[in-house]
């Protein structure tokens, strides 16, 4: 097979796997009738579109690459103050906010990317475990800048594209998440069913061979390491724009776990992970905590322990056979 | 009959299953009957979780002992875990005003918690009763805020001045790096410059087993006295450590505000704690009657655990609500919030009254030693400064 | 002489981080299991001490046994029940598989003995200090150190001079290879379990008057296991030792010299450590 021959095949298989899947408009349609469907959960829904997307970028590297990180926060925290103190200090106009949000974030990931390229799983764990505690120390730190320990205080956000007002009922707060998510979830997608996004799984896949095909690894780690950290500044973004709030919390370790467990719920490497990972975190968060507000840590365990040692099979299985059902081919965005 | 739970929330787990379509909320129904509800957020699990759990034991008390009405309509409190979290605690505090539709909300268990949500406070013109939190700027962020906790100012800069009238010239600082560490330092210092004296500040991080490199440098050093505020559970350890080295027995003295002394553990830090001089609003072994059937009725009620100063801001911030529910017929909004301004009583922790400008509390503030005291640990008052305002405010 | 005394007192605090950390590493490194509940067995050890010398009044020295094995048996039955399915599992897997053990541990100790700090009252013989040559050293301390020397000095000469240790090696290098040769890997992990977690609640028994205890134990301390462990390497036991008491020193000195730097010091020490060498300070190039 001729050269010109294989790469017509990789291409074609890249276009048909960029084509959306019926059930994939199911989940968007579903997000977005939300807010005709649960008026009153307005706010929690915002903050599920919010876990969401910082679990799609942590996603990218961890699904897509390889990456293990558990300092993810970092890049939470940067996009978050940062756009709080455009806010503040600038303009609340939240657009450019978030714009300079994502903009900062990435710039860090660029800048922090040579340090994951090195050494095997745990090594990179502690790493950026590493790296997220220096930037909550700094942050403590920069007191004068950041607030300190009571936060950046009376962040009070423009209209959105000069027309939407944020209100009481989380209802442009929702709608703004979604919206950002939505688009940056489309533009994930076309990134990561492409040439590009081939050679990131073939590093992750087998590191070695990918490297002696030709690939320049280190290249193309930090641009997706860049990438995802983007993301994760849209996501601090918009939580700090919805909530109009940023606190040292933001850049927290328990942050970056959540994400990470959110992520391994979901499933890694689907892109979809993140959504229905946020989805079931919170909620179950939500709800258990309604019922004992004290000891839901212990049923949450539980859940993570069940989940693990047979749980997800069952669960993907079922979802599987109801997509089966429901369309009459296999499917799925992989 | 009293809940501490919410009755009537309707979550929905899973999607498409089309229920209940209710696009806009009812109007609000001010009939007679309709239950008070109160939105009562307090950090149950986390770091903080003793905060909450005398704060609740404290509320569930005096509700028990006052009834669970007011102005003939029955009193709901419903109770939230926020975490130690401040977007849960806003997140919380914004459901609780549009889906409960609660006539205050109270709690706020840390400064951050109090400052997310004071906004919404405003927006919503919604009475906000901070229980715990302890920071002078929280009652300036909304004209709805109203505290019956304590401020750190209040307890620390007067301290440092009675230190310094004691004839104490040289004092360390060694705080934890975090909000309510650095208020402590602020205003002692201050304070105790103004009065003449020297003082160095340490700040030791948040997390941190060891002290004994802090301690090496004080011990270096030799001040006349060592101001330590660290957080509630971490100063049994920092007391050990100080005595191990025998720092007690080479004439530093210990002190530090009450928060250090609480006395939710107090009794367990063993002889470690003993001679050691703080300043706090409340002591459980307060000796007024009010207090001591206060303590007994807390104690009876929550399995002998003690009530320490956090319960006693949850008691006053309940008796001020249903004062001020009283005063207004059930009504909520500025009416409340003016009802509560100004008003003065006699709590278990002494005189204190809400200060009609500043909405923030005033009360005495007490010079205490720890004590053996039948067979227990306590802080003996020895010494009162009355009717302390938040002196940053003056 | 003060900076003998830091000195001291970071080796002892090295020294319980070893202790705490050691078991960590050999499960890490035989199983290729990243247990985060590691710090659960520590957990129990310390409220075995606390709670038989406060509900029945058993001295100090008696409860450091009986923390061992409460938390090595705690360990063998986990081992055989929960772990044995995770082994085959991805490494992501078992982060969540043991965060949602740790999630547990944490909130049953709450429920059982409440949330509050536990103290323990040393007996006086261990109590105070001792002058040595014009240094002041903490008598807790130096016990504390004298212990755990004793103890690293066993297990470095367990792993490296028993047949025990050479079947663990092996077995560490090369499970398949050495099933194949006949030794019972899976005993050996049973076994190696068992005392992994025996020393972790050994050293939560020690920790106890240094680090304190409460139920969110093991989620405060999981990163300094983790730091020793990722420094050190999992391939020996001198390279956790080193990476302990390097931790130990550099954090207590550098708190007693830059009180301001405070956090930051050990988590860039690790931070430029891993930069510098990613396999871990001690470990040995693997193919």
């Amino acid at each position: 097979m001729s050269t010109a021959d294989l790469t017509a095949r990789v291409r074609g298989s890249l276009v048909v796997a960029r084509k959306w899947h019926p059930a994939e408009f199911v989940v968007w349609v579903m997000a977005a009738a939300a807010f005709v469907l649960f008026p009153r959960q307005l706010l929690l829904l915002n903050e599920i579109a919010i876990l969401a997307l910082f679990a799609l970028s942590l996603d990218l590297i961890l699904g897509y690459a390889g990456i293990v990180s558990l300092g993810h926060a970092a890049f939470l925290g940067m996009g978050a103050y940062t756009a709080g103190l455009v806010a503040l200090h600038v303009t609340a106009d939240p657009l450019v906010g978030l714009v300079i949000g994502m903009a900062a974030s990435g710039l860090l990931g660029l800048v922090t990317s040579p340090l994951v390229l090195k050494g095997n799983d745990l090594t990179r764990l502690m790493v950026t475990l590493g790296i997220g505690l220096l930037m909550l120390e700094l942050a403590n730190s920069l007191g004068w800048l950041t607030g300190g320990a009571d936060g950046l205080q009376g962040i009070a956000m423009g209209k959105i594209l000069g027309l939407f007002e944020f209100d009481l009922f989380g209802k442009t707060a929702y709608a703004y998440s979604l919206t950002v998510l939505f688009l940056l979830f489309v533009l994930a997608r076309r990134i990561v069913h492409s040439p590009f996004g081939l050679s990131l799984r073939a590093v992750r896949d087998n590191p070695l061979r990918a490297a002696s095909s030709g690939v320049p690894i280190p290249w193309r780690l930090a641009a997706v390491y860049t990438l995802s950290a983007a993301y994760a500044g849209a996501a601090g973004a918009l939580l700090a724009q919805t909530t109009q709030f940023v606190s040292l919390d933001v850049l927290d370790f328990h942050r970056s776990a959540d994400v990470m467990l959110v992520l391994i719920i979901g499933g890694a490497g689907w892109l979809y992970g993140g959504i229905v990972g946020a989805a079931v975190f919170k909620l179950l968060q939500d709800w258990i905590a309604w019922f004992t507000p004290q000891y839901w840590q212990f049923w949450i365990g539980l859940f993570l322990v069940a989940f693990v040692l047979g749980g997800r099979e069952i669960l993907h299985g079922g979802i599987r056979a109801l997509v089966a059902r429901v369309s009459g081919r296999r499917g799925g965005g992989s | 009959m009293t809940s501490l739970t919410a009755p009537g929330r309707r979550t929905v787990l899973k999607g498409a299953a089309g229920l209940a379509l209710t696009t806009a909320f009812a109007p609000a129904l001010r009939a007679q009957g309709e239950p008070i509800r109160i939105g009562l957020i307090l950090p149950m699990t986390g770091p903080f979780t003793s905060t909450g759990r005398q704060i609740s034991a404290a509320v569930n008390l005096y509700v028990q002992q006052n009834g669970a009405s007011v102005a003939g309509r029955p009193v709901q409190v419903i109770l939230r875990d926020d975490t130690g979290v401040a977007d849960v605690t806003r997140r919380i505090a914004q459901e609780l005003i549009v889906n409960e539709r609660v006539t205050a909300l109270a709690g706020f268990g840390l400064t951050p918690l109090a400052l997310a949500t004071a906004p919404l406070a405003t927006q919503a013109r919604m009475p906000m009763v901070v229980m715990a939190a302890a920071t002078s700027v929280i009652v300036d962020r909304s004209p709805f805020v109203v505290r019956t906790s304590q401020v750190i100012a209040q307890i620390a800069a007067p301290f440092a001045t009675w230190m310094a009238q004691q004839g104490t010239k040289r004092v360390i600082s060694i705080v934890s790096d975090y909000g309510p560490g650095h208020d402590v330092e602020t205003s002692f210092t201050a304070a105790f410059r103004e009065a003449g004296g020297t003082i160095d500040n340490i700040r030791v991080p948040l997390q941190n087993p060891d002290f004994s490199p802090f301690l090496q440098r004080v011990a270096d050093a030799k001040p006349e006295a060592l101001l330590v505020f660290v957080p509630s559970g971490v100063g049994a350890q920092f007391m050990k450590q100080f005595v191990e080295r025998g720092m007690d027995k080479s004439g530093i003295r210990l002190i530090g505000t009450g928060d250090v002394v609480d006395d939710d553990i107090l009794n367990g830090m063993g002889d470690a704690a003993l001679g050691v001089i703080t300043a706090h609003h409340y002591s459980a072994a307060h000796p007024s009657p009010a207090n001591r059937a206060f303590v007994e009725a807390f104690r009876k009620a929550n399995n002998n655990m003690r009530p320490n100063f956090m319960a006693i801001g949850g008691y006053d911030g309940m008796h001020a609500l249903y004062e001020g529910l009283k005063k207004t017929s059930g009504q909520g909004g500025e009416a409340l919030v003016n009802a509560m301004k100004g008003m003065a009583w006699e709590s278990p922790r002494g005189p204190m009254s809400i200060d009609p400008q500043t909405r923030d509390v005033v009360q005495n503030v007490y010079i205490r030693k720890v004590e053996r005291v039948d067979g227990e640990l306590y802080n003996v008052e020895f010494h009162t400064i009355p009717n302390v305002r938040d002196p940053s405010k003056r | 002489m003060t900076l003998l005394t830091i000195l001291i007192d970071g080796i002892a605090y090295g020294m319980v981080l070893f202790v705490l950390a050691s078991g960590l590493s050999v499960t890490l490194g035989l199983m290729n299991f990243v247990n985060l509940a590691h710090g659960a067995f520590a957990m129990v050890g310390g409220y075995v001490t606390v709670l038989l010398m406060q509900r029945l009044g058993v001295p100090f020295l008696a409860t450091l046994p009986a923390a061992f094995i409460v938390a090595a048996v705690a360990g063998l039955v986990l081992e055989r029940t929960l772990y044995r399915p995770m082994y085959a599992k991805s490494h992501l897997d078992q982060v969540m598989f043991s965060i949602g053990l740790v999630f547990m541990a944490v909130a049953a100790m709450k429920y059982a003995v409440g949330s509050q700090q536990q103290i323990i009252s040393l007996p006086s013989f261990l109590l105070g200090r001792f002058d040595v040559f014009g240094v002041s050293v903490g008598r807790y301390r130096l016990f504390v150190i004298v212990l755990c020397g004793l103890l690293a000095l066993a297990l470095h000469w367990g792993f490296v001079k028993t047949r025990f240790g050479s079947r663990l090696r092996a077995a560490v290098d090369d499970a398949r290879v050495a099933r194949g040769l006949g030794i019972p890997v899976t005993a050996l992990f049973a076994v190696t379990f068992a005392v992994g977690s025996g020393l972790a609640g050994l050293g939560g028994a020690l920790g106890v008057e240094l680090l304190g205890l409460d139920p969110t134990f093991p989620l405060k301390f999981m990163i300094y296991f983790l730091i020793v462990v990722t420094v050190g390497g999992t391939t020996t036991i001198t390279g956790p030792f080193f990476a302990a008491m390097l931790l130990g020193v550099a954090d207590v000195g550098g708190k007693y010299f830059i009180p301001q730097a405070g956090a930051f010091i050990i988590y860039g020490v690790m931070v430029a450590l891993l930069i510098l060498r990613p396999e871990g300070l001690f470990a040995r190039s693997r193919s």
